[in-house]
Protein backbone atom coordinates (compact mmCIF):
# COMPACT_ATOMS: atom_id res chain seq x y z
CA UNK A 1 0.00 0.00 0.00
CA UNK A 2 1.65 3.34 -0.81
CA UNK A 3 0.38 6.40 -2.30
CA UNK A 4 0.23 7.61 -5.37
CA UNK A 5 0.69 11.58 -7.09
CA UNK A 6 -2.05 11.13 -9.69
CA UNK A 7 -0.66 13.94 -12.51
CA UNK A 8 -4.11 15.14 -12.65
CA UNK A 9 -5.78 14.72 -8.69
CA UNK A 10 -2.35 14.82 -6.49
CA UNK A 11 -1.82 12.63 -3.61
CA UNK A 12 -4.41 9.70 -3.49
CA UNK A 13 -4.22 6.33 -1.45
CA UNK A 14 -3.45 3.48 -3.90
CA UNK A 15 -7.06 2.39 -2.93
CA UNK A 16 -8.45 4.67 -5.11
CA UNK A 17 -6.81 3.38 -7.76
CA UNK A 18 -6.39 0.14 -10.18
CA UNK A 19 -3.31 -1.29 -11.99
CA UNK A 20 -3.61 -2.20 -15.63
CA UNK A 21 -0.16 -4.05 -15.28
CA UNK A 22 3.28 -3.37 -17.45
CA UNK A 23 3.41 -0.18 -19.87
CA UNK A 24 4.45 0.07 -23.48
CA UNK A 25 3.50 -3.02 -24.83
CA UNK A 26 2.40 -1.84 -28.39
CA UNK A 27 -0.88 -3.31 -29.93
CA UNK A 28 -0.34 -5.10 -32.60
CA UNK A 29 -0.43 -2.60 -36.00
CA UNK A 30 -1.61 -5.65 -38.26
CA UNK A 31 -2.93 -8.39 -36.57
CA UNK A 32 -4.12 -10.24 -39.33
CA UNK A 33 -0.51 -10.80 -39.90
CA UNK A 34 0.40 -12.22 -36.33
CA UNK A 35 1.31 -15.34 -35.65
CA UNK A 36 0.19 -17.63 -32.65
CA UNK A 37 3.80 -17.29 -31.27
CA UNK A 38 3.42 -13.43 -31.51
CA UNK A 39 -0.47 -13.06 -29.98
CA UNK A 40 0.80 -15.22 -27.26
CA UNK A 41 3.78 -12.62 -26.89
CA UNK A 42 1.53 -9.51 -26.96
CA UNK A 43 -1.34 -11.33 -24.90
CA UNK A 44 0.49 -13.15 -21.98
CA UNK A 45 4.07 -13.17 -21.74
CA UNK A 46 4.90 -10.29 -19.48
CA UNK A 47 8.57 -9.16 -18.09
CA UNK A 48 7.33 -9.50 -14.62
CA UNK A 49 10.56 -7.60 -13.11
CA UNK A 50 11.64 -7.16 -9.79
CA UNK A 51 12.80 -3.84 -9.57
CA UNK A 52 12.16 -0.98 -11.63
CA UNK A 53 9.52 -1.46 -14.12
CA UNK A 54 6.55 0.81 -16.28
CA UNK A 55 2.98 0.09 -15.72
CA UNK A 56 -0.05 1.43 -16.43
CA UNK A 57 -2.17 2.88 -13.64
CA UNK A 58 -6.15 4.52 -13.80
CA UNK A 59 -7.43 6.58 -11.45
CA UNK A 60 -10.68 4.14 -10.87
CA UNK A 61 -12.03 6.35 -7.90
CA UNK A 62 -11.04 9.15 -8.91
CA UNK A 63 -10.22 11.49 -11.82
CA UNK A 64 -11.16 7.55 -14.18
CA UNK A 65 -7.91 8.94 -16.21
CA UNK A 66 -5.01 6.43 -17.57
CA UNK A 67 -1.39 7.55 -16.71
CA UNK A 68 2.05 5.74 -16.20
CA UNK A 69 4.07 5.01 -13.64
CA UNK A 70 7.37 4.20 -12.79
CA UNK A 71 7.72 1.67 -9.96
CA UNK A 72 10.07 -0.55 -8.04
CA UNK A 73 8.27 -3.67 -7.66
CA UNK A 74 10.48 -4.97 -4.81
CA UNK A 75 10.09 -2.14 -2.41
CA UNK A 76 7.15 0.03 -3.63
CA UNK A 77 9.00 3.22 -3.94
CA UNK A 78 7.70 5.18 -6.57
CA UNK A 79 10.39 6.95 -9.23
CA UNK A 80 8.14 8.89 -11.36
CA UNK A 81 4.28 9.68 -12.96
CA UNK A 82 3.58 10.53 -16.41
CA UNK A 83 0.61 11.26 -18.27
CA UNK A 84 0.15 8.93 -21.15
CA UNK A 85 1.37 9.70 -24.42
CA UNK A 86 4.46 11.39 -22.85
CA UNK A 87 7.74 9.76 -23.05
CA UNK A 88 8.82 8.13 -19.98
CA UNK A 89 11.58 10.74 -17.57
CA UNK A 90 14.95 9.19 -17.38
CA UNK A 91 15.45 7.86 -13.61
CA UNK B 1 15.10 -46.04 7.65
CA UNK B 2 17.92 -45.34 9.76
CA UNK B 3 16.16 -43.11 11.95
CA UNK B 4 12.34 -44.04 12.10
CA UNK B 5 9.99 -42.04 14.08
CA UNK B 6 7.62 -43.84 16.18
CA UNK B 7 5.88 -44.42 19.61
CA UNK B 8 9.23 -46.76 20.74
CA UNK B 9 11.54 -43.52 19.18
CA UNK B 10 9.74 -41.42 21.09
CA UNK B 11 10.12 -43.39 25.00
CA UNK B 12 13.60 -44.28 24.35
CA UNK B 13 14.34 -40.71 23.53
CA UNK B 14 12.10 -39.59 26.15
CA UNK B 15 15.36 -41.22 29.03
CA UNK B 16 17.25 -38.89 27.39
CA UNK B 17 15.22 -35.22 27.77
CA UNK B 18 14.97 -35.42 23.82
CA UNK B 19 18.35 -34.37 23.62
CA UNK B 20 19.85 -36.99 21.47
CA UNK B 21 17.72 -36.59 18.17
CA UNK B 22 19.45 -36.89 15.13
CA UNK B 23 18.79 -34.13 12.81
CA UNK B 24 16.28 -35.05 10.34
CA UNK B 25 18.65 -33.34 7.26
CA UNK B 26 21.99 -32.51 6.87
CA UNK B 27 23.70 -28.91 6.06
CA UNK B 28 25.81 -30.25 3.11
CA UNK B 29 28.06 -27.76 0.83
CA UNK B 30 27.57 -28.23 -2.73
CA UNK B 31 29.09 -30.85 -4.84
CA UNK B 32 30.39 -29.47 -8.12
CA UNK B 33 28.30 -31.57 -10.28
CA UNK B 34 24.98 -32.87 -10.28
CA UNK B 35 22.41 -35.20 -12.70
CA UNK B 36 20.28 -32.62 -11.40
CA UNK B 37 19.35 -29.27 -9.53
CA UNK B 38 15.91 -28.44 -7.93
CA UNK B 39 15.68 -24.33 -7.64
CA UNK B 40 13.77 -23.71 -4.78
CA UNK B 41 13.37 -25.56 -1.25
CA UNK B 42 9.24 -25.28 -0.66
CA UNK B 43 7.32 -27.97 -0.59
CA UNK B 44 6.68 -28.58 -4.13
CA UNK B 45 10.75 -28.80 -5.09
CA UNK B 46 11.38 -30.85 -1.87
CA UNK B 47 8.37 -32.63 -3.33
CA UNK B 48 10.49 -33.33 -6.56
CA UNK B 49 13.56 -34.07 -5.18
CA UNK B 50 12.02 -37.01 -3.15
CA UNK B 51 10.07 -38.29 -5.91
CA UNK B 52 13.20 -37.88 -8.17
CA UNK B 53 15.02 -40.05 -6.06
CA UNK B 54 12.00 -42.58 -5.07
CA UNK B 55 10.53 -43.18 -8.24
CA UNK B 56 13.22 -42.08 -11.01
CA UNK B 57 16.46 -43.29 -8.69
CA UNK B 58 18.05 -40.11 -9.25
CA UNK B 59 20.09 -39.62 -5.81
CA UNK B 60 22.61 -37.53 -7.43
CA UNK B 61 20.63 -33.93 -7.34
CA UNK B 62 20.15 -31.74 -5.06
CA UNK B 63 17.76 -28.79 -3.96
CA UNK B 64 19.06 -24.93 -3.59
CA UNK B 65 16.71 -22.65 -1.31
CA UNK B 66 18.12 -18.84 -0.91
CA UNK B 67 16.50 -18.84 2.00
CA UNK B 68 15.48 -21.34 4.73
CA UNK B 69 13.23 -24.38 3.75
CA UNK B 70 9.64 -23.80 3.73
CA UNK B 71 10.15 -20.68 4.44
CA UNK B 72 8.12 -19.17 1.54
CA UNK B 73 4.94 -19.34 0.68
CA UNK B 74 4.83 -23.19 2.13
CA UNK B 75 5.23 -21.61 5.33
CA UNK B 76 2.76 -18.54 4.59
CA UNK B 77 0.35 -20.36 2.77
CA UNK B 78 -3.79 -21.17 4.15
CA UNK B 79 -3.19 -24.85 4.26
CA UNK B 80 -6.38 -25.92 2.56
CA UNK B 81 -6.20 -28.67 0.76
CA UNK B 82 -9.64 -29.88 -1.82
CA UNK B 83 -9.38 -30.94 -5.69
CA UNK B 84 -12.73 -29.60 -6.65
CA UNK B 85 -11.90 -28.07 -9.74
CA UNK B 86 -13.91 -27.97 -12.69
CA UNK B 87 -12.37 -28.94 -15.68
CA UNK B 88 -10.89 -33.01 -16.30
CA UNK B 89 -7.32 -31.90 -16.42
CA UNK B 90 -7.43 -30.08 -13.37
CA UNK B 91 -9.38 -32.37 -11.78
CA UNK B 92 -6.76 -35.23 -12.41
CA UNK B 93 -4.13 -33.32 -11.22
CA UNK B 94 -5.45 -32.00 -8.01
CA UNK B 95 -7.29 -35.46 -7.24
CA UNK B 96 -4.05 -37.37 -8.15
CA UNK B 97 -2.43 -34.92 -5.34
CA UNK B 98 -5.17 -35.57 -2.80
CA UNK B 99 -4.73 -39.41 -3.21
CA UNK B 100 -1.41 -38.81 -1.98
CA UNK B 101 -1.96 -36.60 0.32
CA UNK B 102 -4.42 -39.35 2.08
CA UNK B 103 -1.08 -41.18 2.95
CA UNK B 104 1.67 -39.06 2.75
CA UNK B 105 2.40 -39.25 6.88
CA UNK B 106 2.86 -42.81 6.29
CA UNK B 107 5.19 -42.90 3.38
CA UNK B 108 7.26 -40.03 4.80
CA UNK B 109 7.07 -41.69 7.99
CA UNK B 110 6.25 -37.23 9.57
CA UNK B 111 3.06 -36.46 11.15
CA UNK B 112 2.18 -33.74 8.66
CA UNK B 113 -1.47 -33.79 10.37
CA UNK B 114 -3.92 -33.60 7.24
CA UNK B 115 -7.20 -33.52 8.62
CA UNK B 116 -10.00 -34.31 6.21
CA UNK B 117 -12.54 -31.93 7.73
CA UNK B 118 -14.13 -31.37 4.64
CA UNK B 119 -13.84 -27.62 2.37
CA UNK B 120 -17.35 -25.98 2.63
CA UNK B 121 -17.51 -23.39 -0.60
CA UNK B 122 -20.20 -20.74 -0.68
CA UNK B 123 -22.65 -19.50 -3.38
CA UNK B 124 -23.90 -15.38 -2.61
CA UNK B 125 -25.95 -15.17 -6.01
CA UNK B 126 -27.75 -16.90 -8.65
CA UNK B 127 -24.85 -16.83 -10.78
CA UNK B 128 -22.24 -18.93 -8.12
CA UNK B 129 -25.13 -21.55 -7.11
CA UNK B 130 -25.45 -22.54 -11.43
CA UNK B 131 -21.59 -22.49 -11.24
CA UNK B 132 -20.76 -24.58 -7.95
CA UNK B 133 -23.81 -26.47 -9.18
CA UNK B 134 -22.11 -27.00 -12.39
CA UNK B 135 -18.85 -27.74 -10.73
CA UNK B 136 -20.54 -30.23 -8.55
CA UNK B 137 -21.79 -32.34 -11.13
CA UNK B 138 -18.34 -31.83 -13.27
CA UNK B 139 -16.58 -33.41 -9.89
CA UNK B 140 -18.59 -36.39 -9.89
CA UNK B 141 -17.89 -37.47 -13.41
CA UNK B 142 -15.04 -37.04 -12.35
CA UNK B 143 -15.03 -39.42 -9.24
CA UNK B 144 -14.40 -36.44 -7.49
CA UNK B 145 -16.67 -36.66 -4.24
CA UNK B 146 -18.73 -33.18 -4.00
CA UNK B 147 -22.36 -32.44 -2.80
CA UNK B 148 -24.82 -29.61 -3.20
CA UNK B 149 -26.09 -28.18 -0.01
CA UNK B 150 -29.12 -25.98 0.36
CA UNK B 151 -28.97 -23.31 2.91
CA UNK B 152 -30.53 -24.86 5.63
CA UNK B 153 -27.87 -28.03 5.40
CA UNK B 154 -24.97 -25.37 5.38
CA UNK B 155 -25.90 -24.08 8.26
CA UNK B 156 -26.26 -27.67 9.95
CA UNK B 157 -22.93 -28.27 8.53
CA UNK B 158 -21.73 -24.95 10.40
CA UNK B 159 -23.74 -23.73 12.73
CA UNK B 160 -21.96 -20.58 13.02
CA UNK B 161 -22.44 -18.80 9.85
CA UNK B 162 -25.14 -16.18 9.23
CA UNK B 163 -27.34 -17.81 7.06
CA UNK B 164 -30.05 -14.80 7.28
CA UNK B 165 -31.56 -13.24 4.16
CA UNK B 166 -31.17 -10.05 5.15
CA UNK B 167 -27.36 -9.55 5.08
CA UNK B 168 -25.91 -8.12 1.97
CA UNK B 169 -24.54 -11.40 0.33
CA UNK B 170 -27.22 -13.98 1.65
CA UNK B 171 -25.69 -17.71 1.58
CA UNK B 172 -27.87 -19.27 -1.07
CA UNK B 173 -26.08 -22.64 -0.41
CA UNK B 174 -22.96 -24.29 -1.60
CA UNK B 175 -20.61 -26.86 -2.32
CA UNK B 176 -19.10 -29.30 0.43
CA UNK B 177 -15.98 -31.74 -0.32
CA UNK B 178 -15.63 -34.01 2.37
CA UNK B 179 -11.84 -35.86 1.63
CA UNK B 180 -10.51 -32.10 1.33
CA UNK B 181 -9.01 -30.46 4.60
CA UNK B 182 -5.90 -29.30 5.93
CA UNK B 183 -1.84 -30.33 6.94
CA UNK B 184 0.09 -28.71 8.74
CA UNK B 185 2.30 -26.92 6.00
CA UNK B 186 5.60 -26.72 7.54
CA UNK B 187 5.55 -30.42 8.17
CA UNK B 188 5.09 -31.25 4.76
CA UNK B 189 8.32 -29.39 3.95
CA UNK B 190 10.34 -30.92 6.97
CA UNK B 191 8.80 -34.10 6.19
CA UNK B 192 9.58 -34.27 2.30
CA UNK B 193 13.03 -32.75 3.11
CA UNK B 194 14.33 -35.68 5.56
CA UNK B 195 13.12 -38.45 3.07
CA UNK B 196 14.94 -36.72 -0.24
CA UNK B 197 18.12 -36.18 2.65
CA UNK B 198 17.78 -39.78 3.35
CA UNK B 199 17.97 -41.23 -0.26
CA UNK B 200 20.96 -38.80 -0.83
CA UNK B 201 19.85 -35.86 -2.06
CA UNK B 202 21.74 -32.69 -0.88
CA UNK B 203 19.47 -29.97 0.49
CA UNK B 204 21.49 -26.52 0.59
CA UNK B 205 19.88 -23.81 2.29
CA UNK B 206 21.24 -19.43 2.00
CA UNK B 207 22.37 -20.82 -1.40
CA UNK B 208 20.66 -18.07 -4.08
CA UNK B 209 20.57 -19.24 -7.91
CA UNK B 210 22.12 -16.08 -9.43
CA UNK B 211 22.40 -17.28 -13.02
CA UNK B 212 21.83 -20.43 -15.83
CA UNK B 213 24.42 -20.96 -17.51
CA UNK B 214 23.38 -22.01 -21.25
CA UNK B 215 25.65 -23.40 -24.13
CA UNK B 216 23.23 -22.43 -27.10
CA UNK B 217 19.63 -24.39 -26.62
CA UNK B 218 21.37 -26.43 -23.77
CA UNK B 219 21.72 -25.77 -19.89
CA UNK B 220 25.34 -26.74 -18.66
CA UNK B 221 24.69 -25.05 -14.71
CA UNK B 222 24.27 -22.34 -12.00
CA UNK B 223 25.91 -19.47 -11.12
CA UNK B 224 24.95 -19.26 -7.36
CA UNK B 225 26.36 -17.63 -4.35
CA UNK B 226 28.09 -20.76 -3.10
CA UNK B 227 29.90 -20.87 -6.16
CA UNK B 228 29.29 -22.73 -10.21
CA UNK B 229 27.28 -26.03 -9.75
CA UNK B 230 27.43 -28.10 -13.12
CA UNK B 231 24.10 -29.94 -14.13
CA UNK B 232 21.95 -30.76 -17.39
CA UNK B 233 18.67 -30.87 -15.87
CA UNK B 234 17.73 -27.96 -14.01
CA UNK B 235 13.82 -27.61 -12.08
CA UNK B 236 12.77 -24.56 -11.18
CA UNK B 237 10.42 -24.40 -8.57
CA UNK B 238 10.94 -20.81 -7.40
CA UNK B 239 7.11 -19.79 -6.95
CA UNK B 240 6.72 -15.63 -7.22
CA UNK B 241 10.20 -15.93 -8.25
CA UNK B 242 9.61 -17.98 -11.42
CA UNK B 243 9.93 -14.93 -13.50
CA UNK B 244 13.26 -13.66 -11.89
CA UNK B 245 15.14 -17.09 -12.99
CA UNK B 246 13.60 -17.65 -16.44
CA UNK B 247 15.08 -13.97 -17.19
CA UNK B 248 18.45 -15.22 -16.19
CA UNK B 249 17.71 -17.48 -18.95
CA UNK B 250 16.50 -15.32 -21.40
CA UNK B 251 13.04 -16.50 -21.15
CA UNK B 252 9.70 -15.01 -20.32
CA UNK B 253 6.82 -16.35 -18.62
CA UNK B 254 3.02 -15.48 -18.97
CA UNK B 255 3.67 -14.66 -15.15
CA UNK B 256 2.37 -11.89 -12.77
CA UNK B 257 4.09 -12.11 -9.11
CA UNK B 258 1.71 -10.48 -6.45
CA UNK B 259 1.29 -10.49 -2.86
CA UNK B 260 -1.41 -13.01 -1.31
CA UNK B 261 -1.86 -12.33 2.30
CA UNK B 262 -3.25 -14.31 4.96
CA UNK B 263 -3.51 -13.76 9.05
CA UNK B 264 -4.40 -15.56 11.95
CA UNK B 265 -6.54 -14.67 14.87
CA UNK B 266 -5.97 -14.94 18.89
CA UNK B 267 -6.36 -18.98 19.80
CA UNK B 268 -9.77 -19.73 20.93
CA UNK B 269 -11.39 -23.30 21.59
CA UNK B 270 -12.91 -25.10 18.67
CA UNK B 271 -15.92 -23.52 17.13
CA UNK B 272 -15.23 -24.13 13.86
CA UNK B 273 -14.23 -27.72 12.66
CA UNK B 274 -14.44 -27.43 8.48
CA UNK B 275 -13.24 -25.06 6.18
CA UNK B 276 -15.46 -22.54 4.69
CA UNK B 277 -14.50 -20.34 1.44
CA UNK B 278 -16.34 -17.88 -0.33
CA UNK B 279 -15.26 -16.60 -3.52
CA UNK B 280 -17.72 -14.02 -3.96
CA UNK B 281 -17.47 -11.61 -0.93
CA UNK B 282 -13.49 -13.50 -0.36
CA UNK B 283 -14.12 -14.60 3.27
CA UNK B 284 -12.26 -17.75 4.25
CA UNK B 285 -11.37 -19.19 7.45
CA UNK B 286 -10.50 -22.64 9.43
CA UNK B 287 -9.01 -22.95 12.45
CA UNK B 288 -5.68 -24.41 13.18
CA UNK B 289 -4.68 -27.05 16.08
CA UNK B 290 -4.08 -24.69 18.56
CA UNK B 291 -6.92 -22.61 17.96
CA UNK B 292 -6.06 -20.01 15.82
CA UNK B 293 -8.42 -18.94 13.08
CA UNK B 294 -6.85 -19.05 10.26
CA UNK B 295 -7.97 -16.19 7.47
CA UNK B 296 -7.04 -15.97 3.89
CA UNK B 297 -7.36 -12.74 2.25
CA UNK B 298 -6.78 -11.70 -1.60
CA UNK B 299 -3.96 -10.43 -3.43
CA UNK B 300 -2.84 -7.06 -3.81
CA UNK B 301 -3.95 -5.87 -8.03
CA UNK B 302 0.08 -5.01 -8.80
CA UNK B 303 3.05 -6.68 -8.93
CA UNK B 304 4.84 -6.53 -6.21
CA UNK B 305 7.46 -8.48 -4.47
CA UNK B 306 7.49 -7.35 -1.18
CA UNK B 307 6.06 -9.57 0.72
CA UNK B 308 3.78 -7.95 2.54
CA UNK B 309 0.33 -6.41 0.69
CA UNK B 310 -2.01 -3.90 1.18
CA UNK B 311 -4.10 -2.81 4.25
CA UNK B 312 -7.44 -2.34 2.44
CA UNK B 313 -7.40 -6.21 1.03
CA UNK B 314 -7.25 -7.19 4.73
CA UNK B 315 -9.91 -4.58 5.54
CA UNK B 316 -12.40 -5.99 2.98
CA UNK B 317 -11.79 -9.42 3.89
CA UNK B 318 -12.15 -9.10 7.52
CA UNK B 319 -15.83 -7.15 6.24
CA UNK B 320 -16.91 -9.84 4.63
CA UNK B 321 -16.09 -12.46 7.45
CA UNK B 322 -18.06 -10.26 10.25
CA UNK B 323 -20.90 -10.14 8.17
CA UNK B 324 -20.57 -14.32 7.40
CA UNK B 325 -19.74 -15.14 11.30
CA UNK B 326 -21.04 -12.27 13.43
CA UNK B 327 -19.51 -14.41 16.59
CA UNK B 328 -16.12 -13.26 15.47
CA UNK B 329 -17.32 -9.42 15.82
CA UNK B 330 -14.78 -9.38 19.22
CA UNK B 331 -11.70 -11.94 17.99
CA UNK B 332 -8.42 -10.31 17.91
CA UNK B 333 -6.08 -10.61 14.87
CA UNK B 334 -2.29 -11.75 16.31
CA UNK B 335 -0.61 -11.85 13.03
CA UNK B 336 -0.63 -10.74 9.52
CA UNK B 337 1.71 -11.50 6.70
CA UNK B 338 2.15 -11.99 2.90
CA UNK B 339 3.27 -14.00 0.54
CA UNK B 340 4.51 -13.40 -3.13
CA UNK B 341 2.15 -15.68 -5.59
CA UNK B 342 2.67 -16.53 -9.88
CA UNK B 343 -0.42 -16.16 -11.15
CA UNK B 344 -1.31 -17.28 -14.57
CA UNK B 345 -4.16 -15.93 -16.96
CA UNK B 346 -5.68 -18.82 -16.84
CA UNK B 347 -5.06 -19.81 -13.35
CA UNK B 348 -3.88 -22.89 -13.28
CA UNK B 349 -0.54 -23.97 -13.03
CA UNK B 350 2.47 -24.90 -15.46
CA UNK B 351 4.51 -28.01 -14.97
CA UNK B 352 6.54 -28.25 -18.13
CA UNK B 353 9.55 -28.54 -20.67
CA UNK B 354 10.61 -25.05 -22.19
CA UNK B 355 12.24 -24.40 -25.81
CA UNK B 356 15.78 -24.64 -23.60
CA UNK B 357 16.90 -28.43 -23.13
CA UNK B 358 17.42 -29.84 -19.89
CA UNK B 359 15.21 -26.50 -18.04
CA UNK B 360 12.09 -26.90 -16.72
CA UNK B 361 9.56 -24.95 -14.79
CA UNK B 362 6.92 -25.88 -12.18
CA UNK B 363 5.13 -22.27 -11.76
CA UNK B 364 1.62 -20.49 -11.81
CA UNK B 365 0.14 -21.73 -9.18
CA UNK B 366 -0.70 -18.39 -7.98
CA UNK B 367 -2.71 -17.88 -4.87
CA UNK B 368 -3.64 -22.08 -4.28
CA UNK B 369 -0.16 -23.91 -5.22
CA UNK B 370 -0.20 -26.17 -1.15
CA UNK B 371 -2.90 -28.15 -1.97
CA UNK B 372 -1.26 -29.96 -4.52
CA UNK B 373 2.42 -30.38 -3.15
CA UNK B 374 2.59 -34.27 -3.47
CA UNK B 375 0.82 -34.33 -6.73
CA UNK B 376 3.19 -31.36 -8.34
CA UNK B 377 6.49 -32.82 -7.02
CA UNK B 378 5.58 -36.35 -8.29
CA UNK B 379 4.63 -35.33 -11.60
CA UNK B 380 7.03 -32.14 -12.34
CA UNK B 381 10.44 -35.49 -11.29
CA UNK B 382 8.00 -37.13 -13.84
CA UNK B 383 8.77 -34.91 -16.22
CA UNK B 384 12.65 -33.89 -15.61
CA UNK B 385 13.57 -37.98 -15.47
CA UNK B 386 11.75 -38.67 -18.97
CA UNK B 387 12.12 -35.11 -20.26
CA UNK B 388 8.30 -35.69 -21.41
CA UNK B 389 5.01 -35.22 -19.40
CA UNK B 390 3.19 -37.34 -17.16
CA UNK B 391 -0.10 -37.40 -19.11
CA UNK B 392 -1.59 -36.11 -15.74
CA UNK B 393 0.43 -32.57 -16.09
CA UNK B 394 0.56 -32.85 -20.27
CA UNK B 395 -2.13 -30.30 -20.30
CA UNK B 396 -0.05 -28.16 -18.29
CA UNK B 397 2.38 -27.06 -20.74
CA UNK B 398 3.59 -23.47 -21.49
CA UNK B 399 2.67 -24.46 -25.14
CA UNK B 400 -1.16 -23.44 -23.95
CA UNK B 401 -0.31 -20.14 -24.23
CA UNK B 402 0.55 -20.18 -27.99
CA UNK B 403 -1.91 -22.65 -28.57
CA UNK B 404 -4.90 -21.41 -26.88
CA UNK B 405 -5.68 -24.38 -25.10
CA UNK B 406 -5.97 -22.77 -21.62
CA UNK B 407 -7.20 -24.57 -18.39
CA UNK B 408 -9.35 -22.00 -17.35
CA UNK B 409 -10.11 -22.09 -13.36
CA UNK B 410 -10.71 -18.93 -12.30
CA UNK B 411 -13.80 -20.15 -11.20
CA UNK B 412 -12.62 -22.97 -9.27
CA UNK B 413 -9.57 -20.85 -7.41
CA UNK B 414 -10.67 -19.76 -4.45
CA UNK B 415 -9.03 -16.04 -4.69
CA UNK B 416 -10.43 -13.93 -7.58
CA UNK B 417 -7.64 -12.37 -10.09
Amino acid sequence: MFIINCPYCGERDQSEFSCGGEAHIVRPKQPTELSDDEWAEYLFMRKNIKGVQFERWNHIHGCRKWFNMIRDTSNDKIHAVYKMGEKPPVI
Amino acid sequence: MKNKYSIFSLIKNAFSQHQNWKQAWGNPEPKKEYDAVIVGGGGHGLATAYYLAKKHNMKNIAVLEKGWIGGGNTGRNTTIIRSNYLWDASAGLYDHALKLWENLSQELNYNIMFSQRGVMNLAHNLQDVRDLKRRTHANRLNGIDAVWLDTKEVKEFCPIINTSPDIRYPVLGGTLQKRAGTARHDAVAWGYARGADEMGVDIIQNCEVKGIKRNGDQVEGLETTKGFIKTKKIGVVAAGHSSVIANMAGLKLPLESKPLQALVSEPVKPIIDTVVMSNAVHAYVSQSDKGELVIGAGTDAYISYTQRGSHDVVEGTLKAILELYPIFSRMKMLRQWGGIVDICPDASPVISKTNIKGLYFNCGWGTGGFKATPGSGDLFAHTIANDEPHKLNAAFNLNRFISGDLVDEHGAAAVAH
